[in-house]
């Protein structure tokens, strides 16, 4: 029986790396990510936005209306690459309808983000 | 001693300047939608008498009132049902009735608040007094559009299910229903001003579901089919609401779905007679009560406008830029003014109807929904 061919033992040596590994992979997701965030000035509009025109049908505490709930516990299985088509692009065939003419991917990211950890309060 | 001496004075004086004895005709309420309170206005002195905390969630909310004016009923979002004393200004009563609610109805003779519900799906039924609950109707889907109609009646539709039904309530704790196919996702509903005809928007398809109360059994027939003409919609950021206001004369005007556009019916004929193009996507197609103009607002990112429709001409007669997000409006009983809410503006603007000239403003903290009394005479209100 070889150990390392089983999944956990894959996953312990990768665990073993990681500290080695974390600087580099870090890095260059932070640059990134901090590149593309909406700048403050941005993010509380995009708050505004989410609580009050989002909220017209998912209710401005997010808890659902003639849209469904988007609290962290109603999204917490839904793909974060999912989320962002959803909002990108609309679901066809729902009330929902697509916001790319008025939000960029960037902010698109960000709103999802901030879903998922529980969205800030204006 | 002294201290009974202070209070015996305190009485007499409370004694000598009883409340000022006042009608609630001129009264209403603006609701301030993140604070879960309501302000209670008079359109007479165009002012804020008083302001009432406590009432929820209302992210979402709309109100009736009972038929003497004294008391306004508040549906909130978190499904919180608020009986509201004008004149008290306080909360006379109020029950969680849902986990997720839309608004509700008053009863012909204004002895029944029926509320409508998202979750659980389906409307009940309560005491206007005590606001006991004395039956309730589940739907499994959400329910919009629910309206009063004659003879203890209520007319509502189904969001998931595509369907009308109406509910008689003449035996407030043994609802008897009739349903009927209606098309697809309708949105929200309103009767006509003599409570006779019920329509149901539709949002998954072009067109609305009409139904003749006073012959139910002929069922929902489709007006205004294929109005889009299969062009591709428009996004839609807010949902249009539908109200007995769309009625002036004998033209209903109508917000189309996807489409810049009010269009306009013939109500003896229920056939399309024109289509009057608009600013954005409308929400609010609000008549005055006189029937001769047509106020309209629009979705998210045009809710900063409003427009004015002349009724004799279809035309775009005043086009108004009132303030940020104007949410709602609602007319003084005889509509010689009108009050709009600027949410992100936090004000409330009262404006002339003939002029379009601004009365007043009042601050109020994010207004929505706006409220008169004169509501509760008029059915569908």
């Amino acid at each position: 029986m070889r150990v390392n061919a089983s999944p956990a033992g894959w996953y312990h040596s990768f665990r073993m790396r990681l500290p080695l590994l974390l600087p580099f992979l870090a890095m260059p997701v932070a640059a990134a990510v901090q590149a593309e965030a909406p700048t403050p000035a941005r993010q509380r509009e995009l708050v505004h936005l989410v609580r009050q025109d989002c909220g017209s049908c998912h209710g401005m505490q997010l808890t659902g209306g003639l849209g469904v709930p988007l609290t962290p516990e109603a999204l917490r299985d839904k793909p974060l690459e999912g989320l962002e088509a959803t909002i990108h692009g609309g679901r066809p065939g729902t009330a929902m309808p697509a916001w790319k003419t008025i939000l960029g991917e960037s902010e698109i990211r960000w709103i999802v983000q901030q879903l998922l950890m529980g969205f800030p309060k204006e | 001693m002294k201290a009974l001496f202070i209070l015996v004075v305190a009485f007499l004086t409370a004694c000598a300047h009883p409340p000022a004895l006042r009608g609630t005709g001129d009264l209403g309420i603006v609701i301030e939608r993140a604070n879960g309170r309501v302000a209670i206005v008079d359109t007479t002195a165009r002012g804020i008498l008083a302001r009432v905390d406590g009432l929820g969630d209302l992210s979402h909310a709309s109100a009736v009132f009972s038929r003497d004016g004294r008391y306004a009923y508040v549906f909130g979002r978190d499904g919180g049902l608020t009986k509201v004393d004008l004149l008290l200004a306080r909360i006379d009563k109020r029950v969680m009735q849902a986990g997720n609610s839309i608004g509700g109805a008053i009863s012909q003779d204004g002895r029944l608040v029926v509320a409508q519900n998202y979750t659980p799906g389906g409307i009940k039924v309560f005491d206007a007094v005590t606001l006991e609950l004395l039956s309730e109707v589940p739907t499994g889907s959400k329910v919009v559009g629910l309206a009063d109609l004659s003879g203890q009646r209520f007319g509502y539709a189904l969001f998931d299910a595509g369907e009308i039904w109406i509910t008689d309530l003449a035996d407030p704790r043994n609802p008897r229903t009739q349903k009927f196919p209606a098309g697809q996702q309708p949105y929200d509903g309103l009767v006509t001003p003599n409570g006779r005809h019920y329509m149901a928007g539709l949002f998954g398809e072009d067109g609305i579901a009409l139904l003749d109360t006073w012959q139910p059994q002929a069922g929902a027939k489709k007006i205004l089919e294929n109005y889009g003409k299969g062009q591709e919609k428009l996004p839609v950021f807010k949902m249009p609401h539908l109200r007995g206001w769309a009625v002036a004369g004998n033209r209903a005007y109508l917000p189309a779905i996807g489409r810049h556009e009010v269009l306009v019916v013939d109500t003896t004929t229920w056939k399309e007679v024109g289509r009057i193009p608009v600013k954005g996507q409308p929400v609010f197609v609000m008549a005055r009560p006189d029937g001769r103009q047509v106020w309209v607002n629009f979705a998210f990112p045009d809710n900063s406008w409003v427009q004015v429709i002349d009724t004799p001409t279809s035309q775009v007669v005043k086009t108004l830029q009132p303030g940020k997000a104007i949410l709602h409006m609602e007319f003084t009983p005889r509509g010689e003014e009108v009050w709009l809410s600027a949410r992100d503006d936090n004000t409330v603007g009262i404006y002339d109807t003939a002029s379009f000239a601004r009365k007043a403003a009042l601050a109020a903290d994010s207004p929505s929904g706006i409220f008169f009394t004169s509501r509760a005479h008029r059915t569908g209100f």
